[in-house]
């Protein structure tokens, strides 16, 4: 079957099987690996991208399903080849370790901050909830994620 | 030039992993790469009677299919490197299985395809005909005279028995005025890092050369161990082990996939990629912990603790994979935890069972010591009505005593374990919540709260106490334009010894860290290393890292004195620079001093060109990191929910690199074990069915629920090596288990509730507290 889908602004159009997995079309078909798979059911959140400005679990969806939209991944974060603040956040306060899950995370993160640009500790560790990481122990995610609210917010009075 | 040592200093592996640039061994694309599938036994225990694995063979886009007998006289069985007793029972594990079936998730058959979703297909045409065989579960069980035997040829299921004893323990329970019992169970864990295992193989037939990317932690030791395997020359295979997403032991390991995937890759002549389901991860990834033992401690009543006595099963699961044996063996060493007891004794049965090997979980065998004495220090403090504080205080090996030799024959390195303690005490306002607690009480809620106070063996470790090599290796290199290339064996998996090292190196040459490459994980660039697991990284391979760039900079010293026209004894180095004492206009730079040591037209006659030095550090002992953790809990008696209140970590690493990376090793780690307190259990039924064999049925600590961790350090230097560095990496798991355990348990106190094993999930808190109600 025939899609087409933007990817961090480029259009891609390719024919594909139809159960083919969106994550699995971003890397191997479009070549953008920093999607990870950590479990293939939709419970860790490793390969979390942003569809129509939407997290979604890329593991959960047809690539088909995409079709006709716009996706970004983890490589489409950047602008002007400076980092999203929440990639700094995750930098500045050490939100990452493996780094395996970080992807995910950051764009989970991104959307909690697109919907609450200023939230509380309790509602940063609750829109996290579908995002597993083994190494942190969250805190410095919680921290990484406030850092970059803090950012926003700024350049936003600015 | 800043100072670099013992700085938060920003890590230099984050831009490419936040800009999704990482790359993971499934990010490996080779050309006319054939994608792995693996069958696995859906049955415990099984005879296999036939294998048909023609349909399969004809499947869309199935390049080869294989089984048991097209690899028995091809590839060696799977190694274990521990051998705590002469007359260990060893099970022979194929790579596949042969005629017989003994965990669910055994591999039984390999499907190469074009794609991996047509693997995936050709799995389901594979027709295995088994014959079902009574399956064993149960440790206990697996002992009796009746049960059925995993491994027939072995005549029992009883793999061997240890012990571990000294000073005069039957002595230590006649003198004591009270001996406190409890059994313990340690579940079984599932390390689950976030990267599932994955393998490519590629074989270049012109040169015989077999390169092989693993997601492992000890990418040297795979090299010579599937060499061994496949009977390849050491030098004909390469190792890459690029990001690694997490290990926590599971990597620390060499498995019948990396000789699958390589035997496939020389059989085909065409790259092969296996990347693991997360299903795969966690029917044959190693599982952790899994002991059943019965502890006592034999105390005065003034709360002196007198000698210590353990009886314990431990669950080996199918077969042996790296270290198994090996892993409950650490139990023994740390029993007398962070305490001046004069008599222990660790009698271990080590039992096969029907179930996926246990092995090297985070902490590996520690947190289980530090879990037993905690609890039972808190269960004696109880039973003698004395302050949990207090009686540990009482017992501390006291600072003045190190190095402190323990009964059993281990050198504790430094300590002051009651400044630890105190701190804690004091961050976590002890009276205050002891008053809290009181008055809580009267108004019928339960608050507990919970110290935990430990001692672990790190910095693995010297290699007479190693089933491999202890020691670790670095190269520092100069190159001509100044720029510095590191090379280590010990190749991280998240804990940032890129930073770390480049700190080290940095400050030592006195460039700036932007200067410095950390390169790692990869056999035919690095020099033969060890690799990172037992809180090494830092005490043993920095050491390593750190002793290479001493030597690189004496030389350079040497080169700067001919260079200067000056004598050695008045060169210092000064802000990068190379200068004279005597007369400080006159300097060079490290740059020049490089140009000069590869195009030694000017140089120094009696000495060898370049700028290059090798260290392999072996450490004299291991390192013994402690401190104190306190947990404020409060628990909801009527839905049995427990929820952490407060959480303060004192820890002592010894000297630190890096404060940051610290506190996150420090924090991830006790949020693992808060997950082994409160929600985490590998449960197999009676068929031997992991039921919890899913993210979705097995709880790991998600953003929600995990605690918030108040974290401090003390600062007590290891003199086992240069940088007084002890390790942190497993502090956490290995400290926190009792201190939430304790703290629910002190909540309960006045229900009568003594002990209730883990996880403490609501549902058998209120269990508990429902029996307390019904006595």
């Amino acid at each position: 079957m025939r899609i087409k889908v933007t990817v961090n602004g480029k259009e891609y159009s390719h024919d594909v099987e139809p159960r083919l997995l969106l994550v699995h079309y971003l890397r191997e078909v479009c070549g953008l690996t920093g999607t990870h798979v950590g479990c293939e059911t939709g419970i860790c959140g490793a390969c979390t991208v942003l569809l129509n400005g939407q997290a979604v679990k890329s593991c959960l969806l047809f690539a088909v399903q995409a079709d006709g939209q716009t996706v970004t991944t983890i490589e489409g974060l950047q602008q002007d080849g400076k980092l999203h603040p929440v990639q700094e956040g995750f930098w500045e306060k050490h939100g990452l370790q493996c780094g395996f899950c970080t992807p995910g995370m950051i764009l989970a993160a991104v959307q909690l901050l697109a919907r609450n640009p200023n939230p509380s500790e309790e509602e940063i560790r609750r829109g996290l909830e579908g995002n597993l990481c083994r190494c942190t122990g969250y805190q410095q995610i919680v921290e990484a994620v406030q850092w970059a609210a803090e950012r926003m917010s700024q350049g936003r009075a600015l | 030039m800043p100072k670099l040592v013992g700085q938060a200093f920003k890590r230099v592996e984050d831009p490419r992993l936040i800009t999704g640039h990482g790359q993971y061994v499934d990010d490996v694309k080779l050309p006319f790469m054939g994608y792995a599938a693996i069958l696995r036994s859906p049955h415990a225990h099984a005879r296999i009677k036939n294998i048909d694995v023609s349909k399969a063979k004809q499947a869309t886009g199935v390049i080869a299919v294989i089984t048991g007998k097209d690899i028995k006289d091809k590839i060696a069985p799977v190694p274990c490197a521990a051998r705590p007793v002469p007359d260990l029972k060893v099970p022979t594990h194929y790579a596949l299985a042969m005629d017989k079936v003994y965990f669910v998730g055994h591999p039984i058959a390999v499907v190469v395809a074009e794609d991996r979703y047509q693997a995936s297909d050709a799995l389901d045409l594979i027709e295995v005909d088994y014959e079902e065989l009574p399956a064993v579960t149960d440790m206990e069980k697996a002992l009796k005279p009746d049960a059925p035997l995993v491994h027939e040829d072995l005549g029992t299921n009883l793999a061997f028995t240890w012990k571990v004893e000294g000073g005069d323990v039957d002595k230590a329970f006649a003198d004591a005025d009270v001996v406190v019992r409890q059994r313990f169970v340690n579940q079984r864990l599932i390390p689950v890092p976030m990267e599932p295992r994955a393998v490519v193989a590629q074989w270049d037939a012109g040169n015989r050369l077999l390169t092989l990317w693993v997601s492992t932690q000890i990418p040297h030791l795979v090299r010579s161990l599937v060499a061994g395997m496949l009977n390849l020359p050491e030098n004909h295979v390469r190792v890459i082990a690029p990001d690694v997403g997490g290990g926590f032991g599971q990597k620390l390991q060499v498995y019948a996939e990396e000789a699958l995937m390589s035997f496939l890759a020389m059989q085909l002549n065409r790259p092969v990629k296996w990347a693991e389901t997360r299903r795969e991860n966690f029917l044959s990834s190693i599982h952790g912990r899994d002991q059943i033992g019965e502890m006592e401690l034999a105390l005065k009543s003034d709360g002196t603790i007198l000698g210590i006595r353990y009886s314990v099963l431990a669950d080996m699961g199918a077969y042996y994979q790296l270290l198994t044996p090996a892993i409950p063996t650490l139990t023994g060493l740390m029993l007398c935890g962070c305490y001046k007891i004069q008599a222990m004794r660790m009698e271990k049965k080590a039992v096969f069972t029907n179930k996926m090997c246990t092995d090297a979980y985070r902490g590996a065998g520690r947190p289980e010591a530090t879990f037993l004495i905690e609890r039972m220090v808190d269960l004696a403090s109880k039973e003698l009505g004395l302050d949990p504080a207090e009686i540990r205080r009482k017992n501390f090996i006291p600072p003045d005593a190190f190095p402190y030799a323990t009964p059993h024959g281990i050198t504790y390195d430094s300590g002051n374990y009651e400044a630890a303690l105190n701190l804690a005490l004091e961050l976590v306002e002890y009276d205050k919540w002891r008053k809290e607690q009181e008055e809580a009480r009267k108004q019928g809620r339960y608050i507990g709260i919970g110290i935990s106070s430990y001692a672990e063996i790190c910095g693995m470790g010297p290699t007479r106490a190693m089933p491999a090599g202890g020691w670790e290796s670095a190269t520092v290199r100069v190159e001509p334009s100044g720029k510095v290339t590191v090379l280590t064996g010990a190749h991280p998996h998240g804990q940032g010894e890129e930073t770390s090292f480049t700190q080290i190196v940095a400050e030592e040459l006195g460039v700036s860290p932007e200067d410095v490459t950390v390169v790692h994980g990869d056999t035919d660039k690095v020099q033969y290393g060890i690799g990172i697991f037992g809180s090494r990284g830092l005490a043993v391979g920095g050491t390593a890292v750190y002793r290479a760039a001493q030597q690189v900079k004496e030389k350079a010293l040497k080169i700067a004195a001919f260079l200067l026209n000056v004598s050695e004894d008045d060169v210092e180095q000064r802000d990068g620079d190379f200068v004279s004492k005597s007369d400080p206009s006159k300097s060079v730079t490290l740059q020049q001093v490089a140009t000069a040591a590869y195009d030694p037209k000017n140089y120094p006659p009696d000495l060898e060109p370049g700028l290059v030095a090798t260290s392999f550090f072996e450490p004299t002992n291991f390192t013994f990191p402690f401190g104190t953790h306190i947990c404020v809990c409060e628990v909801d008696v009527e839905t049995g929910e427990v929820k952490v209140l407060r959480y303060v970590a004192v820890d002592d690493c010894g000297k630190v690199i890096n404060p940051m990376l610290v506190e996150g090793q420090i924090i991830g780690g006790i949020v693992q074990a808060f997950g082994q307190a409160m929600m985490e259990i590998g449960i197999y039924d009676e068929n031997g069915q992991l039921v919890t064999g899913e993210l979705m049925d097995y709880a790991i600590p998600k953003a929600k629920n995990a605690p918030s961790i108040t974290v401090d350090r003390t600062e007590t230097p290891s003199p086992v090596n240069p940088l007084g560095a002890k390790g942190v990496g497993e502090a956490g798991t290995i400290g926190a288990t009792p201190a939430f355990v304790n703290a629910v348990c002190d909540a309960l106190e006045p229900l009568g509730i003594k002990h209730i094993d883990m996880p403490l999930t609501p549902a058998r808190v209120w269990k508990a507290i429902q029996q307390a109600k019904g006595k």
